[in-house]
């Protein structure tokens, strides 16, 4: 007989008072480990769709040049003093300090082209980042293996009117159309697409680049930092962050996440008043009890640890209880909340711990003044007969 | 020196606006060994008394001493370790721990006591063996009658061989038949040296003590 056997017995006996302590509790952290790991999933899926999918710096030739659009449309524009980026250079990145960061750089040379008497944009690309950026792109035929391949945007393509398989000249050259990219609504639906080093010799470019893409966004990352690690680096480039995008997108996040930690704020408060509410009922029922004990000599420290003990017993339970039970409601949750089937559960030992702690941490809290009222009792009026 | 020594012992208590004087300076002397009772009639003061005496009701004024030690001079939670060390109680209602077996009862002032599990399981079943209850150590306070439950609550009083016993209305709830057999065990317990304070109202149950102490109106009559 020691004091735990009060504790565990009580509990045991007290099965339904104890178990609606547990739910309740449990209920509370399942709710935080639900919004905690949807956060999280949603974060790293947002981190991953970023990474593989965004350019978010844009590396451009530094100019003194003024911008002529309006409303999506160009009238061209007045640039002097325009400097060149070589290809070279761009290797530079990878030793900038937050070089792990950087997920993929997209060189690109862009040039003027005359294809079966139709002027179309050539972009040379390195297709292997190109496609690892541009993961939306849909390719019918197949995608660019050789050095003479092509893959063309898909009013390019009715234009052309060519298609998967067929050749194409340019200036004397014979290309192979590899693919045509589904309709993006983009840009590049207008676009021809060359590897780089075929693009940059028939445009007489070699060695250097029109502008280069840079996917390196995760929501930690210092896109600001890693903006001017590269300008450093590549004097003669105007390197910006694709603000928008990272700004949009990271918005909307931290709102889930401010909604996330308000909620957890009102489960934690709610918990709290469940298992006050409950020790102290638990503790009035037990008046007579707990005056037997301090007759015979149990100290006010021992009541306030059998009391918290019991706490501390069912928080540990319901804990446990709500962890499981959270990540369930997120694994069923992830894909409403979330595009995508990619998107994957972040399991987390800190969210494990935490939550457990936390649901411990949170008994243990309410149950102190129930614990004091009970060491507090006074034995004779608790028992009353004497 | 006698066991326990009560000086003009005074408990007042607040009820609504009203003051009650429930002991009006009582003084009372008990020796190491004696059997008391302590009679009276309802609100003579008797459980008050029993309470002061018990350590658990801290006097208006006055003194309480047992064994040379002022009870309420103790200070912090060491009056909690005299009672734990020195008395034994017996409730009116028996009191026992409805979710422990009549073993875990008799076990639980040894909860506090650090002492092998092994030991303390001992010696709760020899204090049942004792009071006659050797035989049912696991059943629960339910699965016993009130007679059986009575032995229990004594079991427990004694199981850490307090020097004083001190017992509320130990027969109140008791059948006559049964009440005899539970005085017969306090009478034995007395003859084996524990000294025994018990309030009663019932005067059948002073043919078992060595002296009466009897109250009226919160003054001890003789």
């Amino acid at each position: 007989m020691k004091l735990h056997t009060i504790s565990l017995n009580n509990l045991k006996r007290r099965k339904a008072k104890m178990a609606f302590l547990t739910i309740g509790l449990m209920v509370g952290i399942a709710t935080i480990v639900t919004l905690v790991t949807l956060t999280r999933s949603m974060s790293h899926d947002i981190e991953r769709k970023m990474d593989e999918f965004g350019a978010n710096i844009l590396i451009t030739p530094r100019s003194s040049g003024l911008s002529m659009s309006y409303g999506g449309i160009s009238l061209g524009g007045v640039t002097f003093d325009q400097r060149e980026i070589r290809e070279a250079d761009l290797a530079k990145i990878k030793t900038i300090q937050n070089h792990q960061n950087v997920s993929a750089i997209a060189p690109k040379v862009l040039g003027g082209v005359s294809i079966a008497n139709h002027e179309v944009l050539l972009v040379g690309v390195n297709f292997e980042s190109e496609l690892k950026m541009k993961q939306w792109w849909k390719i019918f035929g197949d995608t660019p293996t050789a050095p003479n391949d092509l893959l063309l945007g898909s009013d390019a393509a009715k234009v052309l009117n060519v298609g998967g398989g067929d050749s194409v000249a340019i200036k004397g050259e014979t290309f192979r159309v590899a693919g045509v990219i589904d309709q993006t609504g983009s840009q590049d639906d207008a676009l021809v697409f060359a590897s780089l080093s075929r693009a940059q010799k028939i445009l007489g470019k070699e060695g250097k680049i029109t502008l280069a893409e840079v996917a390196a966004l995760c929501s930690g990352c210092p896109i600001g930092d890693m903006v001017n690690q590269i300008a450093e680096i590549l004097p003669d480039a105007k390197v910006a962050a694709i603000q928008q995008v990272v700004e949009g997108r990271l918005k909307a996040l931290d709102q889930f996440k401010h909604f996330t930690y308000v909620m957890a704020g009102v489960v934690v408060f709610i918990g709290s008043l469940i298992v006050f509410v409950t020790m102290m009922g638990s503790v009035n029922e037990r008046t007579l009890e707990i005056g037997v004990f301090r007759a015979i000599g149990f100290r006010k420290s021992h009541i306030m640890r059998i009391i918290l003990l019991e706490a501390a017993l069912v928080s540990l339970l319901a804990g446990i209880l709500g962890y499981a039970a959270g990540m369930g409601g997120a694994k069923l949750a992830l894909p409403f909340m979330a595009e995508g089937a990619k998107v994957t559960l972040v399991w987390d030992g800190w969210v494990a711990g935490g939550s457990i702690g936390l649901a411990v941490v949170l008994g243990l809290l309410a149950s102190i003044y129930p614990a004091l009222h009970a060491s507090r009792m006074d034995p004779t009026e608790a028992l009353r007969a004497l | 020196m006698s066991l326990i020594e009560m000086r003009n012992v005074r408990k007042q208590y607040r009820v609504g606006d009203d003051t009650v004087e429930a002991l009006r300076g009582v003084d009372i002397t008990i020796e190491a060994g004696e059997f008391i009772t302590i009679m009276g009639q309802s609100g003579s003061g008797k459980s008050t008394l029993l309470s002061v005496l018990g350590g658990m009701n801290h006097p208006t004024s006055g003194e309480v001493e047992m064994a040379g030690i002022k009870l309420y001079q103790l200070p912090g939670e060491k009056l909690a370790d005299f009672r734990a060390g020195n008395l034994g109680f017996v409730f009116q209602s028996f009191h026992l721990i409805a979710y422990l077996t009549a073993l875990e009862n008799v076990m639980l002032p040894l909860a506090i006591v650090s002492m092998p599990s092994a030991a303390k399981r001992q010696l709760a079943l020899q204090a049942l063996e004792r009071v006659g209850l050797g035989s049912k150590p696991e059943r629960l306070p339910n699965q016993l009658s009130g007679g059986e439950q009575e032995r229990v609550a004594i079991a427990r009083a004694i199981v850490n061989n307090p020097h004083i016993l001190l017992a509320d209305e130990p027969t109140g709830n008791l059948d006559s038949k049964t009440s005899d057999d539970v005085m017969a065990l306090f009478r034995e317990l007395n003859d084996g040296g524990q000294t025994v304070v018990m309030v009663t109202h019932n005067p059948e149950n002073g043919v078992y003590a060595d002296r009466t102490i009897t109250l009226k109106d919160g003054m001890v009559l003789q």
